[in-house]
């Protein structure tokens, strides 16, 4: 019976095994699998629900001059200080003094309303929560390692690298402010 | 299988790699270099379309888990479900693969047994082979049961509460144990907070039982369409790159059928009971399980007494185990086999029409309009006799056609290599054969 | 040739019960009158979207008829604004920053508690805060409704069988006279589409016991009983329409998002199973098999 099939080496006459097609499937493949995976990565990321909580607003005429409320903020807390005006010019006053992290009062406030100062309340250091009104610089002093913070948010003496970190905010209205 | 290793490590990571563990060359000897007979048809891709349904499960699983809350105050598991379908980044689509992926996991290994039953692929040496499936079988049939019940909608607790019930038809041992399982006086919240626990539990069980299913298969090979062992190494080709890529199609296929039913379906398989929260005081007017277990529930439903139903229900997935001893035929593959081939379409019916049985109520009327007669204790006309009648076949199937068939039938001429009837086409039959051997299966 | 004969028979044996089966018998107790032939631009499986002005529409309907005593306790009011929902604007994607849901938000007070002192006290909803349900408990809510529970209606569209056209059959099916020879429970109303057993409070032919059932919910909707934005008319028909279409998005926000999300992947699947496919041919073209 005449035998036309070929059967003892699946290779003879197959010249290119890198055959345009199965580098095409291959890529195929990798897009399938790489698309397959990227919502199983994503889904760890903040849900709908989380996010709906990223931003909070705040009514500033519960601060009182001198003070400061803690504001709880995606899960940290936020402090709002009204200052005073000589708090504020003793910031700016040492805008120029030798420290960590230098900037400018100027740059941590919005323009024109110096009085209002939005900040994390969270050490640069290690995490801890920063106490109001001590330390040598009248802004914050961290219990946990000595860190001091000034009336404007900046580390000036202690182990914590970073000013403390100002959040996303905004004025929506005069006595209004949203915060994330 | 038997036969020296091909692998050789060519780097020198490889080489260090393969003389501290030798697992390369293991994937190498499995999965590579393996003589796989070259005539398998597409019934032997849904072993890896198998164990890719068992990788979706636990990949999307795992994820579901982490934003899952089984008990809490309130509707917290059913909430967290919904929460996951409109809160979590994708969750939708996670939660439908999972669910959907349940049914398309079923629907594989049906097709997968079935392939078994046809080709004969239970039989001797592949006994152990065939008992690893069955465990596998009912480890996925309890994970299953046990993941329909975490969205604790009605029909969740309602499913709970039969099942575990039927542990209570057990004489002497049957309250306590049920109480043990429910974790209280009826199903409740510690009953739900240990089903999440077993159901996260169960599918690595299940994949420890395919490495050693997957193992057993390697011991004598690829059972193939003509049921003749492999001869020769003309029999065989290399499993990479022919059964790889083919594998791979097949996967891919059965992917867009995966889809449809995700992205455009998604409910269909479903019941509209189980989107309302489950409410302890108020039982759905029609309890079904999922799909896959509906034959079941027939053969459960047609045996009045609770704990003959149950012993007849969990009997006929029993039967399967020990069906390589049950089949006394010397030819393997129902290619040959014209008569067996016959009762196994019937079987198969059978089950698809159990399933229907299992859908519908046990009295309502089988064939609408027609009034019937009262027989013993339900009309005739109705979904109960029907599956008596098809569970009768059921069991007689394994109990009395297959053992009687192997002494009584006339097989065709089987072929007497893998190789021969595809070479030489019609002059490789013996004389006398009474049919052509189909080509493909 | 028997053989396949006999097989076939068999199957045909079987198709027939099939058939049979799904015939749906008449069910000897619980009967519903068929849902009405109603068509949503959401009703294709693979091309359907919602109309976000019907939507639109529809929360109108809901908030002022429905909420009055059916919760939704699973939706937010920023969920609303989120894409593919009645209030998405692509200006504010985030649904937090959206000013229109935001101002449906405040309209309602919830409970809290005040941060200073720790009181009680009530303060306006944000886009975060989930709708507020108009009874405090079930107890309440079923107090208020003669002792029958509104159910909460965040997946009622997925939780009926027919989904919203059962809804929009069922709100626009009341009859004014109910038949002769049925006994209306006083706070209960006919409705044929509502599934009941009415043999028990039938007294007429008993072979013609009217389907349907008695419902504790009196007729929601009649004509005007809101005023569109949009110049669409607010007729009973139009109402339930739009109601039903929202409570069918409310269901799965994300339906417009997975239909299409599944064109692209079975798009690109159908094109690797051909790659595969010929890759597979191409590697088994010297095989004998």
């Amino acid at each position: 019976m005449a035998n036309t099939v070929v059967d003892s080496d699946p290779h003879a006459g197959d010249p290119n095994r890198r055959d345009f097609i199965h580098i095409a499937a291959a890529t195929a493949a990798v897009g399938a699998v790489g698309s397959a995976v990227w919502p199983l990565v994503n889904q760890m990321n903040p849900s709908a629900d989380v996010l709906a909580l990223a931003s909070i607003e705040f009514d500033l005429t519960k601060v009182q001059p001198g003070q400061q409320i803690v504001v709880p903020w995606q899960g940290k807390p936020v402090f709002v200080r009204y200052r005073t005006p000589a708090e504020i010019a003793k910031a700016v006053a040492e805008d120029n003094a030798p420290m960590k992290d230098p900037a400018k009062d100027a740059s941590r406030h919005k323009d024109g309303k110096p009085q209002w100062l939005i900040v994390v309340g969270v050490c640069t250091h290690l995490g801890c929560v920063p106490n109001f009104g001590t330390g040598e610089y009248g802004g914050w002093l961290c219990p946990c390692h000595g860190s001091q913070y000034d009336t404007s948010g900046r580390i000036r003496k202690g182990p914590a690298p970073l000013n403390l970190e100002i959040p996303k905010w905004d004025f929506i209205s005069d006595t209004k402010v949203k915060i994330g | 299988m038997s036969g020296h290793s091909t692998y050789e490590p060519k780097t020198g990571f490889t080489r260090w790699l393969d003389s501290r563990l030798p697992i390369v060359r293991l994937a190498w000897d499995s999965f590579v270099d393996f003589p796989t007979p070259k005539n398998l048809n597409y019934w032997w891709t849904f072993g890896g379309i198998l164990a890719m349904c068992l990788g979706i499960q636990i990949a999307t699983g795992v994820v579901l888990a982490m934003h899952y809350v089984a008990v809490g105050t309130g509707d917290v598991a059913f909430n967290s479900v919904e929460h996951i379908m409109r809160d979590v980044n994708g969750g939708w689509m996670i939660r439908f693969v999972h669910a959907n992926g349940a049914s398309m996991f079923f629907l594989a290994v049906y097709i997968h047994m079935l392939r078994g039953l046809y080709y004969g692929s239970y039989k001797a040496p592949r006994e152990i082979l065939w008992i690893l499936g069955c465990v596998i079988y009912l480890l996925m049939m309890a994970t299953g049961f046990l993941g329909y019940v975490l969205p604790w909608g009605q029909m969740s607790y309602a499913g709970a509460v039969v099942i575990t019930n039927l542990i209570g038809a057990l004489p002497i041992v049957g309250k306590a144990i049920t109480t043990w399982l429910w974790g209280g006086a009826a199903v409740g919240a510690p009953t739900l907070n240990r089903f999440f626990s077993l159901h996260y539990l169960l599918p690595f069980m299940i994949a420890g039982v395919v490495v050693l299913h997957i193992w057993a298969l390697h011991v004598p090979g690829n059972n193939n369409p003509t049921g003749v062992n492999v001869k020769s190494k003309a029999d065989t080709i290399p499993f990479h790159p022919y059964y790889t890529v083919k594998d791979g199609f097949a996967m891919v296929a059965f992917l867009i059928l995966f889809a449809v039913f995700v992205f455009f379906l998604p409910d269909a398989l479903g019941h509209v009971d189980n989107y309302e929260p489950a409410n302890p005081l108020k039982t759905p007017a029609h309890i079904v399980p999922e799909w896959y277990f509906l034959p079941f529930y027939a053969i459960l439903r047609a045996i009045p007494d609770k704990l003959t139903g149950v012993l007849m229900m969990f009997g006929s997935i029993g039967l399967l185990f020990v069906l390589p001893w049950l089949d006394t035929s010397k030819v393997r593959s129902m290619r040959y086999r014209p008569s067996a081939k016959l009762y196994f379409c019937i079987f198969v019916l059978v089950a698809i029409g159990l399933g229907f049985c299992g859908a519908n109520e046990p009295d309502q009327k089988l064939i609408p309009g027609v009034s019937g007669f009262q027989l013993l204790d339900y009309n005739l006309n109705s979904f109960v006799w029907l599956s008596r009648l098809l569970t009768t076949y059921y069991f007689a199937y394994f109990l009395v056609i297959t053992p009687l068939l192997g002494l009584t039938e006339t097989p065709l001429a089987v072929p007497d290599s893998i190789s021969t009837p595809v070479l030489s086409g019609a002059a490789a039959l013996p004389k006398g054969a009474t049919a052509q051997a189909e080509k493909k299966g | 040739m028997l053989r396949k004969t006999k097989v076939l028979a068999a199957f045909g044996l079987a198709l027939t019960f099939t058939g049979l089966a799904f015939a749906a018998p008449a069910l000897a107790e619980t009967t519903q009158a068929e849902l009405k032939d109603v068509h949503w631009s959401f009703d294709n499986p693979v091309f359907g979207k919602f109309d976000q002005e019907q939507l639109q529409r529809g929360y109108k309907v809901y908030h002022d008829v429905c909420a009055n005593c059916h919760s939704m306790n699973l939706m937010t009011f920023g969920d609303m604004a989120g894409k593919g929902g009645p209030f998405y604007n692509e200006k504010y994607p985030n649904p937090n920053d959206n000013p229109y849901v935001k101002a449906l938000a405040a309209e309602y007070k919830v409970a809290d508690v005040d941060h200073d002192t720790g009181d009680a006290i009530e303060r306006p909803a944000t886009t975060a805060d989930h709708f507020k349900a108009p009874f405090a408990n079930e107890y309440a809510a079923r107090a208020a409704n003669g002792g029958a529970l509104p159910p909460d209606m965040s997946l009622l569209a997925k939780a009926r069988e027919g989904g919203p056209a059962y809804i929009y059959s069922l709100v626009t099916s009341y009859q004014a006279n109910p038949p002769a020879g049925l006994t209306v429970a006083p706070g209960k109303y006919y409705n044929p589409m509502f599934p009941g057993d009415l043999s028990s409070a039938w007294k007429g032919d008993p072979k013609a016991v009217p389907k349907g059932g008695l419902i504790g919910m009196p007729p929601p909707l009649r004509d005007g009983a809101v005023t569109y934005d949009d110049g669409f008319k607010a007729t009973t028909d139009q109402e339930a329409k739009d109601v039903a279409a929202f409570l069918a998005w409310a269901a799965e926000p994300h339906a417009d998002d997975r239909r299409q999300a599944g064109f692209s992947v079975v798009i690109y699947l159908l094109i690797f199973a051909g790659l595969l496919y010929a890759s597979y041919k191409r590697i088994w073209r010297n095989i004998a098999h």
